[in-house]
């Protein structure tokens, strides 16, 4: 995969369209404002030098994660279906047509497998471009799926959450997804297999309410959104302003809720120190 | 009665039967023969209305404010009921209530939502919202009935889980989201009854069970039609819409197969006849116990587990 095609994949490709120019390629970081060569930001994982953590999706995590960027992806089968004849403003089944068209992703969600520093992991990861990476059926089916394969592996699951929660269009029935990815988290429990759950920006609403906040360990990116209701709501109930780092991660790690932030630079080797305490034997697996 | 507005036309003929009554009083004439028409007038014009309720007449009377809530009922088809307090955390959540009681003879672990009567007990109530230690109160207690093998019977009646500063900063995802997977490995049986409304998270938080039923009147989605109007319409202008489009109702829940049964409510509503409601009530909770009763803990749980697995809509 060249880095021209990453960048396509990645939440970067409308600062790059605007940016391009015809001597090279820069991006400008939305937090710093500073313009970076494409190639650098790429290079550090798509973190600026200023710490702002780009929002990437599935794809680039895979690469990040998976040992020599290996992995089989599993479940890509699973397609959301309008099943409520959903329409607001845009009918559900046209949004998801455009949708996918648009993104190039069937729903928000990806689960694949592989080895991460030698151990094998299955990883399922939430891709925010797809309506907010919203919580429906696909994404709640993949994440049961994905249980079933670790049992089945016997390995460990990470599942990267970036959500504002449930979707909408799905109604009672993303509602539900979140009892039933609680309810397979339970299995996985019961069977002593570890779960790791990374929260990035941002992790709202429904997500953040079920399999989110049920990791063996939370983790969660620096300066990542995270929290039940979204900070408009918030602000409307008390009626005044909220207080300047209120629900991100750095919060949320001094009330008790968080066991790690980790920079995206340093994800992998941290993951493989976690992987390591939690598997059976601190040798690396070796099917 | 308070009537909603939908309910207009029964309104004015009951505002006609008051005024008939004092000008019969007045000047001593009888009207029984009048009334006793304005009385089918209303019988036939509150049957059409109630034969062809839409979704957001639903919602509404879902939120009637002569609605029965959680503690009616414990008193009315529970004897003894105890109430018990505090989640040994931080505090004493009023927006759930928590108790044990026995429904003839025998002894269960109620929660519920609890909404206020008049502007002072709303207030103290939060209006339903519980805080994170509402959700932990009600896991507490969970736990105490798996200890002591008694089953757990949940009444769900909110507008949402509250989304305030505190609630955030205490964790309310967390709060839930240990909820739900508590739930969902309990060893004894859970029976879920939406008595009111039963608004996304905050509902689901104590709404995981082998059994879910619905009172008729009542509501559950992943969002309120009006919040839902705000966020997808742009304008709190289309709450009707989005409680069409939302499809939210015990009907609409019982054919998507996520809730078990419906539950019917009296002719005009539970808030008519609460007594009424309450023995229907009582009456389907001792028959869907009966049920789970004959199940081993182990086929409880995984009998749970499938059959929330089991539900997504997807190609
Ligand atoms: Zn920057």
């Amino acid at each position: 995969m060249t880095w021209l095609q990453r960048i396509k994949d990645g939440i970067l490709t409308k600062t790059i369209e605007k940016k391009e120019t015809p001597d090279g390629l820069w991006a400008k970081c939305p937090s710093c404002k500073k313009a970076v060569q494409t190639k650098i930001v790429v290079e550090s994982n798509y973190v600026c030098s200023c710490g702002y953590h780009y929002r990437i999706g599935s794809d680039l995590y895979f690469d990040l994660l998976f040992d020599n960027g290996q992995f089989e992806e599993h479940f890509s089968h699973l397609k959301a279906r309008d099943v409520l004849s959903f329409t607001d403003l845009k009918a559900y089944h046209a949004r998801l047509d455009a949708t996918r068209k648009k993104t190039g992703l069937d729903d928000a969600m990806k689960v694949a497998s592989g080895k991460t520093d030698g151990r094998p992991i299955v990883v399922a990861c939430m891709d925010f471009k797809f309506i907010g990476g919203s919580m429906g059926s696909v994404v709640g089916e993949k994440i049961a799926k994905a249980v079933d394969l670790c049992l089945e592996r016997k390995c460990a699951l990470l599942i990267i959450s970036r959500s504002g929660g449930a979707r909408m269009m799905e109604a009672a029935f993303s509602l539900m997804q979140m009892a039933k990815t609680a309810a397979k988290l339970g299995q996985l429990d019961r069977a002593g297999l570890p779960y790791i759950s990374l929260m990035t920006d941002p992790t709202t609403g429904g997500v953040s309410a079920s399999y989110a906040m049920l990791g063996d360990f939370n983790l969660a990116e620096p300066n990542a959104l995270i929290g039940f209701a979204g900070p408009r709501v918030i602000r409307e109930t008390i009626k005044r302003d909220l207080p300047e780092g209120f629900q991100r991660s750095e919060f949320l790690i001094e009330k008790g809720f968080l066991d790690k932030i980790i920079d995206r630079r340093e994800l992998k080797e941290s993951l493989a120190l976690f992987l390591e305490f939690m598997y059976p034997n601190a040798s690396k697996a070796t099917t | 009665m308070v009537f909603l507005d939908f309910e207009k036309p029964v309104a004015d003929l009951y505002e006609q039967i008051e005024k008939l009554q004092v000008l019969a009083e007045r000047k001593g004439v009888d009207v029984s023969d009048q009334v006793k028409s304005l009385e089918e007038q209303i019988e036939s014009s509150r049957t059409k209305i109630y034969s062809e309720l839409t979704r957001w007449q639903r919602v509404q009377l879902s939120r009637h404010p002569e609605r029965p809530y959680t503690l009616y009922y414990l008193d009315q088809i529970c004897e003894d009921f105890t109430e018990l307090h505090g989640d040994r955390r931080y505090g004493d959540d009023k927006a759930i209530v928590a108790g044990f009681g026995k429904i003839d003879g025998e002894s269960m672990m109620f929660i519920g939502h609890q909404k206020g009567t008049d502007a002072k007990s709303r207030q103290y109530r939060n209006f339903g919202m519980p805080n994170p230690e509402g959700y932990r109160k009600a896991l507490r207690m969970m736990k105490i009935a798996e200890k002591f093998n008694k089953p757990v019977v949940c009444f769900i009646d909110t507008p949402g889980a509250y989304p305030g500063l505190d609630a955030e900063e205490r964790g309310q995802a967390e709060a839930i989201a240990r909820n739900l997977i508590e739930m969902s490995q309990l060893r004894v049986p859970i029976i879920c009854i939406i008595i009111g409304e039963g608004a996304s998270g905050g509902a689901l938080g104590i709404g995981l069970g082998d059994r879910v039923l619905m009172l008729q009147n009542t509501w559950y989605s992943v969002i309120s039609p009006e919040s839902c109007s705000s966020i997808l319409w742009r304008s709190w202008d289309f709450k009707e819409t989005a409680a069409e489009q939302l499809k939210l109702t015990a009907e609409d829940m019982k054919g998507f197969g996520i809730v078990d049964q419906i539950v019917k409510e009296p002719s005009w509503g539970a808030h008519t006849e609460p007594l009424k409601m309450a023995q229907t009530i009582k009456r389907n909770i001792k028959k869907h116990l009966k049920e789970l009763q004959t199940l081993s803990p182990e086929e409880l749980v995984e009998k749970r587990i499938e059959k929330y697995s089991s539900i997504g809509a997807y190609a």
